[in-house]
């Protein structure tokens, strides 16, 4: 079974591109969708025929909520006899990377976030393979190409590819990529390409009160440039 | 690279590829020591900060090249591309199309046919550069010759340029700060471009803007004739696709001029009379495949200029009408 990991900030357009994907692999793909509080997307994905499982982290770290599921998700994909699993999950803080090293990992930011969003968006985008790039089709020529070179600036390995997530204009080299992964037998001992965001503080376990007071385990301040 | 990267003064380096300064914002080293070599430099900083960003001060030096490596080869000017061939496939019935067309830099050609009829997907099998794998089962050839794999995976999304109706800008800038910016992008552009770009604009354009107007201020016509000029100066695809420019505030003729005269291979997608005759051919689809190809005649270019007589006829009242004068016959 193949896996890729396809990451973006919410609403970028992850789950068109991973429908423009299903629908031009011709292969049995399956999804598990990571969220926060709610998803939208199981009906979606449950239209076009394809298996899908939702996880929602709910008050956990939604970066460490993905790696502690993602070998089950794996195993889900296998006992499904998928061809393809795809994991999405939305890059919730900007930090969030769930790409793992040697599984072919998909970053998906829009044109209309702004023209400095590749260089905000961070490892997400930064260690991806592929990065897509959606909306071009309603910003002008030069901004898709200024976003693509900013998009360069941060990762200058990536494949990019400008995807029309309604059309599916420009998928077709996308779904070669995909095609091409390797397969993944087993994700036990493989490594994440980032790490997750530390915490483990007294507001991790539930604590709502503001003041240094209640303030325990791993904290950080903020450096004031008068300091 | 690497070499001169680890023993030159940071500063000297920046000097020399002022693109350092972007590279080293996007791991917020700004503040890094200028006088002293890059890898001292990071060693002099809080091990915490780089960690950060998952890597130790000995990994900079290879990305900070590979950064650059990349930016030139980006930046680079693109393989001109002196024609395009379709090699006929299939269309959606299964008929071959039996056709080859190539298209040549300069030359100007329309693409007709009903919605839905294709042309989308004759665009798509030019973008990815397709070698018979896509449903048409098309050929495209640059230059009479294939494209390697390696090759459609660096040209896809940069081969065609595209402007439409649906596009906007978006960015919050000056003309000015825009043509920087893509400008900026582009490390071969000639001097005095960003000029060149805004004069042309505004001849397009029905009514003038200047270099300090907001690009969100811009009317329909004057964003059009913007990224038109942008597209004949600025932009490295070899290939422009207008899809369906409506007739507004920008002349649309002047414009398909100019990009040919920039040795652009122009396509029109358009269901617009003036536009599909003003062109050197026309390819006709029709359920999914090529049709026709038809080289305009000289019968359909003495018709083009009576269309353009009603064109022009159309554009006067029209400016009558907004400026508020009264219209007493359809003959001036």
């Amino acid at each position: 079974m193949k896996m890729i990991t396809v990451a973006g900030p919410p609403s970028s357009g992850k789950t068109s591109v991973i429908l423009r994907i299903a629908e031009g692999l011709g292969l049995r793909v399956g999804v598990v969708k990571f969220d926060c509080l709610t998803s939208f997307d199981k009906a979606r994905y449950e239209d076009a025929g394809i298996p899908v499982e939702v996880g929602l982290s709910g008050k956990f770290c939604p970066d460490h909520f993905f790696v502690n599921n993602v070998e089950e998700c794996h195993r889900w994909g296998l006992r499904n006899e998928l061809d393809v699993l795809i994991t999405e999950s939305a890059g919730l803080c900007n930090r969030c990377s769930p790409h793992i090293t040697g599984v072919p990992g998909v970053c998906v930011v829009d044109c209309l976030s702004g023209v400095h969003t590749p260089r905000k968006i961070g490892p997400m985008l930064k260690l991806a393979d592929v990065v897509v790039v959606t909306k071009g089709d309603i910003v002008s020529q030069a901004e898709r190409e200024v976003f693509g070179w900013s998009v360069r600036q941060v990762n200058s390995k990536a494949r990019i590819f400008f995807i029309n997530g309604i059309t599916g204009q420009g998928a077709f080299m996308l779904t070669k990529t995909v095609a091409d992964a390797p397969d993944i037998d087993a994700l036990t001992d493989r490594r994440l390409r980032f790490t997750t965001p530390a915490a483990a503080c007294s507001y991790c376990t539930g604590e709502t009160r503001i003041g240094e007071y209640y303030q325990m385990g791993m904290m950080r301040k903020l450096q004031f440039s008068e300091e | 690279m690497e070499l001169e990267i680890e023993n030159k003064p940071l500063a000297a380096l920046i000097d020399e590829y002022p693109a350092i300064v972007d590279f080293l914002q996007n791991l917020n080293l700004s503040s890094l020591n200028r006088a002293d070599t890059l890898l001292n430099a990071l060693y002099a900083l809080d091990p915490a900060l780089l960690d950060e960003f998952g890597i130790t001060p000995s990994d900079v030096p290879s990305q900070l090249a590979d950064f650059l490596e990349t930016r030139a080869r980006e930046a680079g000017a693109f393989r001109a591309v002196r024609s395009v061939t379709i090699l006929g496939g299939r269309d959606k019935s299964g008929a071959a199309e039996n056709v080859t067309v190539e298209i040549h830099a300069g030359e100007v050609v329309s693409i007709v046919g009903p919605t839905g009829s294709g042309k989308s997907r004759l665009l798509a099998d030019i973008e990815c550069l397709a070698q018979a794998d896509t449903p048409t089962g098309r050929r495209i050839l640059l230059d009479g010759r294939e494209v390697t794999w390696e090759e459609r995976f660096e040209l896809e999304g940069r081969i065609v340029a595209q402007l439409s109706q649906n596009m906007n800008f978006v960015m919050d800038l000056t003309v000015r700060e825009f043509l920087e910016m893509h400008a900026g992008s582009r490390q071969t552009l000639r001097e005095g471009v960003i000029e060149r770009v805004f004069e042309k604009a505004n001849d397009l354009a029905g009514e003038k803007f200047t270099l300090a107007t907001r690009l969100t201020e811009l009317s329909g016509g004057q964003s059009r004739a913007l990224m038109i000029a942008d597209a004949a100066y600025m932009s490295a695809s070899p290939i422009v696709l207008i899809d369906e420019i409506e007739n507004a505030g920008v002349d649309r003729r002047e414009a398909i001029a100019l990009l040919a005269a920039r040795e652009k291979i122009v396509l029109v997608s358009t269901h617009d009379p003036l536009l599909a005759l003003g062109a050197d051919s026309r390819i006709v689809i029709k359920n999914g495949g090529i049709f026709k190809v038809i080289a305009t005649t000289e019968t359909e270019k003495r018709s083009l200029a009576e269309l353009e007589k009603i064109d022009r006829l159309l554009y006067n009242m029209r400016g009558k009408l907004r400026a508020g004068e009264m219209i007493t016959a359809v003959d001036e």
